[in-house]
């Protein structure tokens, strides 16, 4: 096991990342607060409670998974596709170190950075409404599990990514999206028909959910679906990564 | 010959159909400077690439050191550093930081003394703190060299280390690739000037169109391969190469003899053309002699192999 080559890449991000703290950690921040502005304060106070909890409160888990979200993902893509952009790719291809090796360094520094950034909101949010926490072990795992997950995501999209157009389309066109469908501002019990089953195919649902039955013990679906979608969308990128490596597709000629 | 290095009918051929590599066998010894010279597009990067494992080769096995590189490529990475032909550097990075990078990505613990040396041995030293992106071509391309040598590689690939550099750095490379030399790093070098394998190659290889078309010792292939020129000044000049004199033609309006021969060849030599001048009551007032250089050598033979394989297809 090539330990210091780990290190090596995994200090490089987080320093790569203090680099541009201003921008990784101010921003999330920044959003957070103006959705509880306009959405709980202007808006919430037209909606009491949803399922029992303070609207201002329900909105924090979906909050902090939106940014996990999409910080995640162009975290981990901009992580690979800047050395595949100026080319030093080549002294982390020529480097004795394996593929699995490589995607701890940069996947669990992506990591190590969104559940930094979904901890300061969480603190954010404590500053606008009370935030109760019921199993605060699975919020941290679930916290974990995802933003791992959206790192590999956003590690296979930088690697696939041939320009910086292309690298902004997933979080852009796709993950936001489909995280303000999610059932962030709503609980899709709110939903009528169709919509309420058609959102059922969006994965984001199931991040919240459970997210959310962290925090206050109900969610929208039942944990273990939630745990298992999360998982298994987990294992299909950690699939996607090692097929990518093994045969070298778009890193190696 | 200690052999640290091995390539064995390495080959390329990409999707495309483009075939960058033919075949490539080559042996090299622990300790030598190696020079593959070859034009643009001849297959020299693509040959380094692979050995280093930036490209994956369509055919043929590599042995490092004695490890594959293919199965025990962390064993054979480690001891090969590379110095690539582009400027790619991290550009926002300190010159310190990136070289510790570079020494821990290839497994090995922090040696911030081992770093001070090479860096200093690079006139680094000075710049240590100032970010890549602030520092000169030339700076770069020592950052680089730099990064490739903080992990205490075997062998050492320079992939056209000169090119775009001024004359002084050049010295300055030279004078370190005989250094590290001396302390028993093997090195290979790309490069399309003659002028760089001449000074400093022990063996020189010749690839055009992804083929090797030879490998030889350098002072062989000059004795081998180099001709010598023999230029004599006329007392008249003449309208004609006068019957009997083999090999030799007339320039500079006649007033000049141009005899090319090779020393080795039977009957050649300046002594028997001279034989040859007397008789034939040819005057002279000058000789001036120089041999081929590795370039006239590399030309013609590049141009030869070229043409050989035309002709076979």
């Amino acid at each position: 096991m090539n330990t210091h080559g780990v290190w090596a890449i995994y200090r490089f991000e987080m320093a790569r990342g203090l680099r541009t703290l201003w921008q990784s950690l101010i921003t999330p921040v920044l959003l957070t607060s103006l959705n509880f502005i306009i959405f709980g304060g202007a808006l919430g106070s037209r909606i009491q409670e949803v399922g029992g909890v303070d609207y201002g409160s329900f909105l924090v888990p979906g909050l902090i998974m939106s940014s996990l979200l999409v910080q995640s993902v162009s975290n981990a893509s901009i992580g690979i596709y800047f050395p595949k952009f100026t080319g030093t790719v080549f002294e982390l291809l020529s480097a004795p170190i394996s593929a699995f090796e490589m995607v701890l360094g940069y996947v669990g520094a992506a990591t190590t950075k969104s559940v930094a950034i979904g901890l300061v909101i969480l603190a954010t949010a404590t500053a606008f409404v009370d935030v109760r926490v019921d199993h605060p072990l699975a919020m941290l795992g679930f916290l974990i599990l995802t933003s791992l997950a959206f790192s590999l995501f956003g590690f296979i999209i930088g690697v696939w990514a041939k320009n910086f157009e292309q690298l902004n389309f997933v979080p852009t066109l796709i993950v936001t999206p489909l995280t303000f469908l999610g059932g962030v501002f709503y609980s899709i019990d709110m939903l009528p028909e169709p919509w309420r089953t058609v959102t059922l195919f969006n994965p984001v649902v199931y991040l919240v959910s459970v997210f959310r039955w962290s925090f206050f013990g109900t969610g929208d679906v039942p944990v273990a679906i939630s745990l298992a979608v999360t998982l298994a969308f987990l294992l299909l990128c950690l699939g996607i990564v090692m097929v990518i490596f093994r045969t070298g597709w778009r890193l190696k000629n | 010959m200690d052999t640290i290095l091995s390539v064995k009918g390495v080959g390329k051929t990409y999707a495309s159909g483009h075939t960058a590599l033919d075949a490539v066998d080559l042996d090299i010894g622990r300790g030598e400077i190696f020079a593959l010279l070859g034009p643009n597009g001849a297959g020299k990067t693509t040959l380094i690439s692979i050995i280093c494992g930036i490209v994956t080769p369509s055919s043929g096995s590599i042995t490092v050191a004695g490890f594959d590189a293919q199965r025990e490529y962390k064993q054979a990475r480690r001891r090969i550093g590379l110095v690539p032909q582009e400027l790619s550097v991290d550009m926002f990075e300190t010159v310190l930081a990136t070289c510790r990078f570079s020494r821990r990505l290839f497994g090995r613990a922090g040696h911030d003394a081992l770093i001070e040396q090479v860096l200093r041995d690079l006139s680094l030293w000075d710049k240590r703190d100032a970010k890549i992106m602030e520092l000169s071509g030339g700076m770069k391309r020592r950052v680089l060299i730099a990064k490739a040598l903080v992990h205490e590689p075997d062998v050492l690939f320079l992939d056209e280390p000169t090119a775009g550099v001024d004359v002084e750095l050049r010295r300055d490379m030279w004078r370190l690739i005989h250094r590290l030399r001396e302390n028993g790093t093997t090195i290979i070098l790309t490069t399309h000037y003659i002028e760089e394998a001449e000074e400093m190659a022990d063996r020189v290889g010749v690839i055009a169109k992804g083929r090797l078309l030879l490998v030889e010792e350098k002072g062989e292939l000059m004795k081998r391969l180099g001709k010598r020129e023999l230029d004599v000044a006329l007392a008249e000049p003449l309208s004609a190469v006068p019957p009997g004199l083999d090999g030799v033609t007339l320039a500079n309006d006649g007033r000049t003899l141009r005899y090319v021969f090779r020393p080795e060849d039977e009957g050649a030599g300046i002594p028997a053309l001279l034989r040859r001048l007397e008789a034939a009551g040819i005057a002279f007032t000058d000789l001036e002699t120089h041999k081929s250089s590795l370039e006239d050598i590399f030309v013609g033979l590049v141009h030869d192999g070229v043409h050989e394989r035309e002709q076979a297809a």
